[in-house]
């Protein structure tokens, strides 16, 4: 039987939108989390995006947030994917923002793996050169005391 | 049994080659905004959701899912569909489905593309057969030159009447505040219009678009309560070819005709008692990928012979003023976000039944109306709307 190699290779522009756009210039900019809020369920997303799940209203409450958080759940990748620039072991979380309803999905660093807990308090570490994108952020980590 | 169904609302975005400023499901919340508005009605009040994009073009698989936020399917019944270049009168179909099962009151049909996020001709690659055509596959304007030549030698068409129907798409978008292309042209611009493969020139070929298109479909008690003016759904059929035929590979017998595009006619025809179509059918909405499509065609609605079909545009007769309009909003040739191209047949043929098409309103009364989607996949489907149930 005979098998045929394939490979798909494709170029994508992916629009981060009228919302997102916002979210990412301000990241670049200032280093200012948006997240955007649901008047009529007061619902917080970040990521923020245009349309409220449950309410279908179209949002327009921006809120800053100060970019502490707290760890929901996490986990550590211990092999390498060709698709991800990143090379294991990363470890990656899900994290509560104060003030958002959402969970953030990104790194944790600057932690020791006995260290990690559910509801370990977190901060982002930003980049010092920015190009707006969500790895602005280059990763959280435990809130330094002081 | 089935319930009886109509359209009760239509909503489409402005149609633009790019849309920078948007993501997809902010794209889509446009037209799905604007279907609600036009049937007064709130998400809340849509029972289930169906929805399509042909996969690949943004990129990203189970659009059905990353759009919920857009379209407002959150805890909603539904699925999403795609079938190539049809995807948007599948789903037009589907939602019928759907609403006339029974199962359901109100739904909500949704198609939509972003052709700004890749080359949508790389993206269409991927449906050649990996092991037999895709070294030599090169998008959908050989299959189109193809045919189209061989209309012209089995009807004796020249040149102009492909120039003619251009020409009067061209007319039609210019009307229609929502289409995507709006060139002003004149026959010498087509036949001056640099050539693709003959008989295509490059106006003739439908244009990568970003857009999206949303029907709103009642079952009939709820569709009186909600429009003064319901669309009623009177049938659809679909049918389908096999592997699609590339230049040179494909089927002899499928040369000229598309058969399935006739056969889904003659299906809904007999169903339907209607035994003249030329006469009982008062407009219709063609997704036609290059101007040619139309001419080739009607012949396969039963509208003419095939050795008519270019009489007709020299008569007038397909003519936003004519005695059977043909693509009055421009069509698939000025505005094709293919995923939302066949659903926006099928608005566009509401739309005029209702006598809401504005600008592009044609002159005679409309009781009847076809809408058709093709797609180089092979599904070819076709809608039949009326105005009195
Ligand atoms: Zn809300």
């Amino acid at each position: 039987m005979l098998l045929f190699p394939g490979k798909i290779i494709m170029d994508y522009s992916h629009a981060a939108g009228r919302v997102g756009s916002r979210f990412l210039a301000e990241l670049k900019k200032s280093k200012r989390l948006l997240a955007i809020r649901c008047r009529t369920c007061n619902r917080v997303y970040i990521p923020p995006r245009l349309t409220c799940k449950t309410c279908f209203h179209n949002m327009e409450d921006w809120i800053e947030l100060d970019g502490r958080g707290t760890l929901l759940t996490y986990t550590t990748v211990y092999y390498g994917e060709p698709v991800l620039d990143r090379e294991a072991p990363t470890t990656y979380g899900i994290i509560r923002l104060d003030g958002a309803d959402t969970g953030l999905v990104h790194f944790l660093n600057e932690v020791k793996q006995q260290d990690l807990r559910v509801g370990l308090r977190l901060e982002p570490v930003f980049k010092n050169e920015r190009n707006g994108n969500i790895l602005d952020i280059k990763y959280f980590r435990p809130i330094k005391s002081g | 049994m089935r319930e009886r169904i109509a359209i009760v609302g239509v909503g489409q975005t402005y149609h633009k080659s790019k849309r920078p400023d948007v993501n997809d499901v902010e794209m889509i919340n446009e037209a799905v905004n604007a279907a609600l508005n036009d049937a007064q009605l709130h998400p809340k009040d849509i029972d289930a959701v169906v929805m399509g994009n042909i996969d690949f073009f943004e990129g990203r698989y189970l659009s059905d899912m990353w759009t919920v936020d857009g379209i407002g399917s959150y805890l909603k019944a539904g699925f999403k569909v795609h079938t190539g270049g049809t995807t948007g009168g599948t789903v037009a179909n589907c939602g019928f489905f759907v609403a006339a099962s029974g199962l359901f009151d109100v739904v909500l049909a949704v198609g939509y593309q972003k052709q700004d996020a890749c080359d949508s001709r790389a993206a269409l690659m991927t449906w050649s057969d990996p092991v037999w055509d895709r070294h030599i596959h090169k998008g959908a304007i050989g299959l189109h030159a193809r045919r189209a030549a061989l209309y012209m030698r089995a009807s004796g068409a020249q040149e102009i009447h492909g120039a003619m129907v251009r020409v009067k798409e061209d007319k039609g978008a210019c009307l229609n505040p929502y289409a995507h292309l709006k060139l002003n042209l004149t026959i010498e611009d087509v036949l001056n219009s640099p050539p693709l493969v003959y008989p295509l020139r490059r106006v003739h070929m439908c244009p990568t678009s970003c857009g999206a298109c949303a029907l709103v479909i009642a079952t009939e008690k709820k569709a009186k309560k909600i429009s003064r003016k319901p669309v009623w759904v009177k049938d659809w059929t679909e049918a389908h070819l096999e592997k699609a035929p590339v230049p040179g590979i494909g089927s002899p017998e499928e040369e000229v005709s598309i058969n399935a595009l006739e056969t889904a006619a003659t299906k809904l025809y007999r169903r339907n008692g209607i035994t003249n179509p030329r006469k009982e059918i008062h407009l219709i909405e063609m997704y036609g990928p290059t101007s040619w499509s139309e001419l080739q065609w009607l012949p396969e609605l039963h509208i003419c012979d095939l050795k008519d079909s270019w009489k007709l545009i020299e008569k007038g007769v397909t003519e936003i003023d004519g005695e059977l309009p043909v693509n009055p909003s421009g069509g698939v040739v000025a505005t094709n976000p293919i995923g939302a191209s066949g659903t926006l047949r099928v608005a566009e043929a509401a739309l005029q039944i209702r006598g809401d098409a504005g600008g592009h309103q044609v002159t005679r009364e409309v009781d009847r109306a076809l809408a058709t989607a093709y797609g180089a996949g092979g599904w070819n489907v076709v809608v039949l709307l009326e105005k009195n149930l």
